[in-house]
């Protein structure tokens, strides 16, 4: 007698969450960012669940290719990614991601046009990524350290700030800032000796290797640095934020950059949502509150921008046409050179020890 | 009777077998499926979950074999876990003394209480603790300056020392615990009666304490020289740039270029080396225990 009824019971329960799952589902954007970086601001998904009624749900990743692996392994569960252009191809040609109406986004007009004609984001004529934000992987130093501030990457190298130099662990942002370092291309490195050599050289100056944002800002909140790799919005966010004595340099030498774009998976349940969200994202609206609330990068939305106070950081430093000569956008890299200078990094921090 | 026996020792197998049963499921659910996921992925070329063609390969062990950063950092990796387990033992072991034979009541629970209260922080806590502590214009830095009346600069973040001090504080409990179990145990009046025979408190120390302490003593140093030769964690955040160590190497595998296969080959080639190390000590050890 109460197995019939348990039973009744359990299908009752599954009939009616299946059918709460699918009216859910109907209205629900699922997100794929890092954490912390714009899409899962309280305050921007309360609005635009107001403004459209969907609801947003956040997952995060915390590398590259944790994303691609999280796309890979739950198709369909995600209807909005954020990919850096760079990993764009890659997603693509897995067939990860699909094309974008970008005629649905009202805002997409105003995307600056050399990034939304970028060939990382096109691909036969077809929009696989609508340009987010873009920003710098340049030098930053500690104001207390320095007169005035130093305009050449040569800085690292001086003895004068022998152990109070950091560099980021990460091997493909090592390799590429030895190769802006050494005057070469940073996606075509042709003499990867000189790039060694000149890391070799930089490793005796360096007390420790930061990973997170709050590693820089500690280090140099308690004054234990001069000079450092940093991120453009970070060292943005330090100063403006955090008022620590931080400012951006860009070295005559150039500067990485690299652009963050908003794609939609492949088998994405819920388009119009997904469209309605990356549209919300290259907002000015939800730009301006972001820099103003949190610190952001610069929105790839030329209007964005210009909503901007005139003497933002965003709006006077890196939009000038002189840094713009100088920094060079970060193209793919394939596994097999991401291997190589890992090998590279890890050898030389093995040297140093 | 052997029939018998043989009868009455199966069902008290059959009447085990629902308590044996959740541990060993856990065991098998929780560290043989994975672990043996592990071993499978070391022999591929690409993770089944990336989506790209794999095959077999011997490849990945072949790599730590064609390089010699592998065999500096687990060398390296490998002097680090005896330095910790000496320094252990060095702090560890007569504080197991006080707290097993001179101590007693009160102050013995209080004294114990602090030498568990590590193991109730988060590990992570505990290190970003002791960079407070250890860097320039820290903690200790400031202290030690406002009480000599010379100026020295105490700056040790970001150093080998501090990977030492960071993993000695973590680990030291353990070297306590279980030599003070077996210094418990050890009875008074053997003590007693080898200072009523005319030993010096060294010589009973030597002669009588140390042997009997002896399993403790070897159970804690493997206890810590294990899990300290694959640490990634304290090397990396507060040893700098000499903070490089074959654990954190493997996690750079696994995290950074998602290359699984090489990163389960190289841990597994540790677990070989551990294995081996304590194989060839265990004679040693056990003549000693």
């Amino acid at each position: 007698m109460r197995m019939p009824k348990l039973t009744a019971l359990l299908t009752a329960t599954a009939v009616l969450t299946s059918v709460l799952t699918l009216a859910a589902s109907a209205a629900e954007v699922h997100v794929l960012n890092w954490k912390g970086y714009g899409a899962d601001e309280p305050w921007a998904i309360a609005a635009f669940e107001k403004a459209t009624g969907n609801k947003v749900v956040n997952d995060f990743f915390n590398s590259e290719q944790e994303m691609l692996t999280k796309l890979r392994t739950n198709p369909g569960l995600y209807d909005v990614v954020m990919i850096n252009a760079a990993f764009n191809d890659q997603a693509m040609a897995e067939k990860l991601i699909q094309p974008i109406d970008v005629s649905k986004l009202s805002n997409y007009a105003d995307i600056s046009p050399d990034k939304a004609s970028s060939p990382m984001l096109d691909h036969d004529g077809k929009v696989y990524g609508v340009p987010w934000v873009w920003g710098l992987t340049a030098l930053a130093i500690n104001e207390k350290s320095f007169e005035k501030p130093p305009t050449s990457i040569a800085e690292m190298w001086d003895a004068a700030h022998k152990g109070r130099v950091v560099i980021r662990d990460d091997a493909v942002e090592a390799v590429q800032f030895g190769a802006i370092a050494t005057g070469q291309n940073i996606n075509d490195i042709k003499d990867m000796e000189a790039v060694k050599a000149k890391l070799t050289s930089l490793m005796p100056q360096i007390k420790t290797f930061w990973s997170s944002e709050n590693d820089w800002n500690q280090m140099v909140a308690s004054n234990q640095i001069d000079i450092g790799t940093y991120w453009s919005g970070s060292a943005d966010r330090a100063k403006t934020h955090f008022k620590l004595p931080v400012s951006l340099v860009i070295p005559q030498e150039g500067a990485v950059a690299w652009l963050d774009a908003f794609s939609i998976p492949v088998g994405s349940k819920n388009v119009e949502g997904a469209e309605a969200f990356i549209n919300y994202m290259i907002d000015p609206a939800f730009y301006v509150e972001w820099v103003t609330k949190v610190g952001a990068p610069v929105s790839a939305n030329t209007k964005a921008v210009a909503a901007l106070p005139e003497d933002s950081f965003n709006r006077k430093v890196m939009g000038d046409p002189e840094v713009a000569k100088l920094i060079q956008f970060q193209a793919p890299i394939t596994d097999a050179q991401r291997e190589a200078y890992l090998a590279l990094w890890q050898q030389l921090k093995v040297d140093v020890k | 009777m052997a029939a018998q026996g043989a009868t009455a020792s199966r069902s008290g197998l059959r009447s085990a077998l629902p308590l044996l049963a959740p541990a060993y499921l856990w065991l098998t659910v929780a560290i043989f499926l994975p672990l043996s996921a592990m071993v499978f992925f070391s022999f591929m070329t690409e993770l089944p979950l990336s989506g790209k063609p794999w095959a077999f390969t011997l490849g990945n062990y072949a790599a730590f074999f064609s390089q010699s950063l592998y065999l500096t950092l687990l060398l390296a990796s490998l002097r680090l876990g005896l330095v910790v387990t000496l320094w252990c033992i060095v702090i560890g072991y007569p504080a197991a003394y006080v707290l097993a034979k001179v101590l007693k009541g009160r102050s013995r629970e209080a004294i114990f209480l602090l030498v568990i209260l590590p193991f109730w922080s988060n590990g992570l806590v505990r290190i970003f603790s002791w960079a407070m502590v250890l860097r320039e214009g820290g903690i200790l830095d400031t202290a030690l300056n406002a009480v000599l009346p010379f100026k020295i600069n105490i700056d040790l973040m970001y150093s080998y020392p501090a990977v030492i001090i960071g993993l000695v504080h973590s680990y030291v409990p353990y070297m306590v615990l279980t030599c003070y179990l077996t210094l418990q145990a050890i009875d008074d009046s053997l003590i007693e009666a080898g200072r009523s025979l005319g030993a010096s408190r060294l010589q009973v120390l030597k002669r009588v304490i140390i042997p009997l302490s002896m399993p403790g003593l070897v159970a804690g140093a493997a206890l810590i020289f294990v899990p300290v030769v694959g640490s990634f964690m304290e090397p990396r955040i507060l040893g700098g740039r000499t903070g490089t160590f074959y654990g954190t190497v493997i996690e750079d595998q696994f995290v950074a270029v998602f290359n699984w296969p090489l990163g389960a080959a190289l841990s597994f080639i540790l677990l070989a080396v551990v294995l081996i190390i304590l194989a060839v000590a265990s004679p040693v050890l056990r003549r000693a225990a």
